[in-house]
């Protein structure tokens, strides 16, 4: 039997706060309006659950945060549900995949397939390839890799300004407390590296109120999968022209899978109040049409670009 | 932060010696660092020199299709920069009439040197000049930079 509950619309259950037009900060929280639901008794549970965290978090002054945890959610629909949640919804989120599924690479949004991969090998191995809708550069990702996700209104964060360097240099310090005394960790031109050797990349888009900052861990890699990636024109200064298997190191050699989890939840816990959130609780308080600027590049498209590649082959076909 | 009413060429020289941002007198500007120059119905919009001091060196901008319709406060296009797209929005209504293809190159060459001239982004023919009232003039808007600026 239903209930019918009157309760404030900032009490409801994560999946009922959307706001497509969303302007401002956590301010909004003080400026919501009383709604009469039908509330079913088990959710009353979560709304005394939900009203406890609201008044711990108040009294902490943190903002909240839901955290949502997957294990081998493949990549493209990782992205697809991050751009939504960034421009869909109001809320601070955390988004942890343990694991992708089969490997894929993943270009920035500027990225060119032709100068950035080994085509040949990609197209014959039918690798995917995907364009994200943050900058950056490229990785190659699978069940090896562990991502973390963080997407925060501008406000959420004291004394963080909507601008990447800004932003870099608090996720920095968060990480800081995630790697602390492990293996000479440190931020090094916006890359996480230990010592030299980096291994996480990571990326950042930016909207009026809102921003969201993604790492992609190599908690562990195949050496033949970075041969599909080309050494990038626009490089570091630090990588010294070292390829992917000099450059980059596995985060399996410093810490546990479980133990690097463990920390960045509690990393986080300094700076915001974590709720859990299920994935059942993320679907429903997506909007139905989302146009999706991350997408799977065609083969015809990794076919053209890989043409681009040669010189002559138009000329040679021509005479055939 | 330096105000000018003319002569941008100054702008840059000064900045340099300054390293402060700099606004142009004539100009109306967006809270998030837009800026439009409007000239009868059309409107040419770029981004403001302290939207690129704070963005770093642009790599790519993202520029809309020519007869895209652009609504005051809508993202459409983006910069990136250090790893990371930032949202560029419209400080006017309209349709994009015009685009700069010099920042199909060297975006950072144009935006980040010449924020206010070579480094313009998009023209629109205006919908509503009415909406030029929402924008800050230039006092306003230096005033808004250093009032951000010193909240971080």
């Amino acid at each position: 039997m239903a209930l019918f509950v009157l309760v404030h619309s900032w009490l409801l259950p994560v999946t009922n706060r959307i706001d497509p037009t969303y302007t401002g900060g956590h301010d909004s929280i003080s400026s919501s309006s009383w709604n009469s639901v039908s509330v079913h008794p088990d959710q009353v549970l979560r709304l005394k659950k939900t009203m406890g965290l609201l008044r711990q978090s108040e009294k902490l002054g943190l903002p909240l945060m839901n955290l949502v945890r997957f294990k081998g959610m493949p990549i493209l629909d990782q992205l697809n549900l991050e751009e939504k949640l960034l421009r869909t919804t109001s809320d601070n989120w955390c988004i942890l995949n343990d694991g992708a599924d089969a490997p894929t690479i993943v270009m920035g949004v500027s990225g060119k397939p032709a100068e950035l991969l080994e085509l040949e090998s990609v197209i014959g191995d039918n690798v995917p390839v995907i364009k994200r809708f943050t900058g950056g550069g490229t990785v190659i990702v699978d069940e090896g890799t562990i991502f973390v996700t963080l997407i925060c209104n501008k406000d959420a964060v004291p004394k963080v300004q909507p601008y990447p360097r800004s932003i870099m240099s608090w996720s920095g310090k968060l990480y800081d407390e995630v790697f602390q005394g492990i293996g000479d960790f440190q931020l090094r031109e916006n890359d996480y590296v230990f010592g030299n050797r980096k291994f996480g990349g990571n990326a950042q888009s930016i909207t009026k109120d809102r921003w969201i900052h993604h790492t992609s861990f190599l908690w562990d890699y195949e050496d033949r999968n970075m041969t599909y990636l080309k050494l990038p024109s626009r490089a570091p200064e630090y990588r010294s022209a070292r390829d992917h298997t000099e450059f980059v190191c596995r985060m399996r050699e410093y810490l546990q899978r479980s133990a690097f989890i463990d920390k960045t939840i509690k990393a986080l816990d300094n700076y915001f109040m974590v709720q859990p959130a299920t994935p059942a609780d993320v679907n429903s308080c997506q909007v139905a049409k989302f146009a999706h600027s991350t997408r799977l590049l065609s083969k015809q498209e990794l076919e053209d670009a890989c043409s681009s590649t040669k010189p002559g082959t138009i000329a040679q076909s021509a005479s055939i | 932060m330096i105000v000018f009413s003319e002569n941008v060429d100054t702008f840059s020289f000064d900045r340099c010696i300054a390293n402060v941002a700099a606004v142009i007198k004539d100009l109306k500007y967006a809270e998030s660092h837009e800026w439009v120059k409007v000239d009868g119905n059309s409107a040419t919009v770029g981004i403001t020199d302290h939207a690129q001091d704070h963005l770093g060196d642009v790599v790519y901008v993202e520029l809309p299709e020519l007869g895209t319709e652009v609504t005051q406060g809508n993202s459409f296009g983006a910069v990136e920069s250090v790893k990371a797209t930032s949202d560029i929005n419209s400080p006017v209504s309209g349709k994009v009439v015009e685009v700069n293809e010099e920042l199909n190159g060297s975006p950072a060459l144009v935006v980040n040197t010449s924020p206010y001239e070579e480094g313009w982004i998009i023209k629109v023919e205006l919908k509503d000049a009415g909406e030029l009232n929402n924008l800050k003039d230039a006092d306003a808007y230096s005033k808004f930079c250093d009032e951000e600026d010193a909240k971080h």
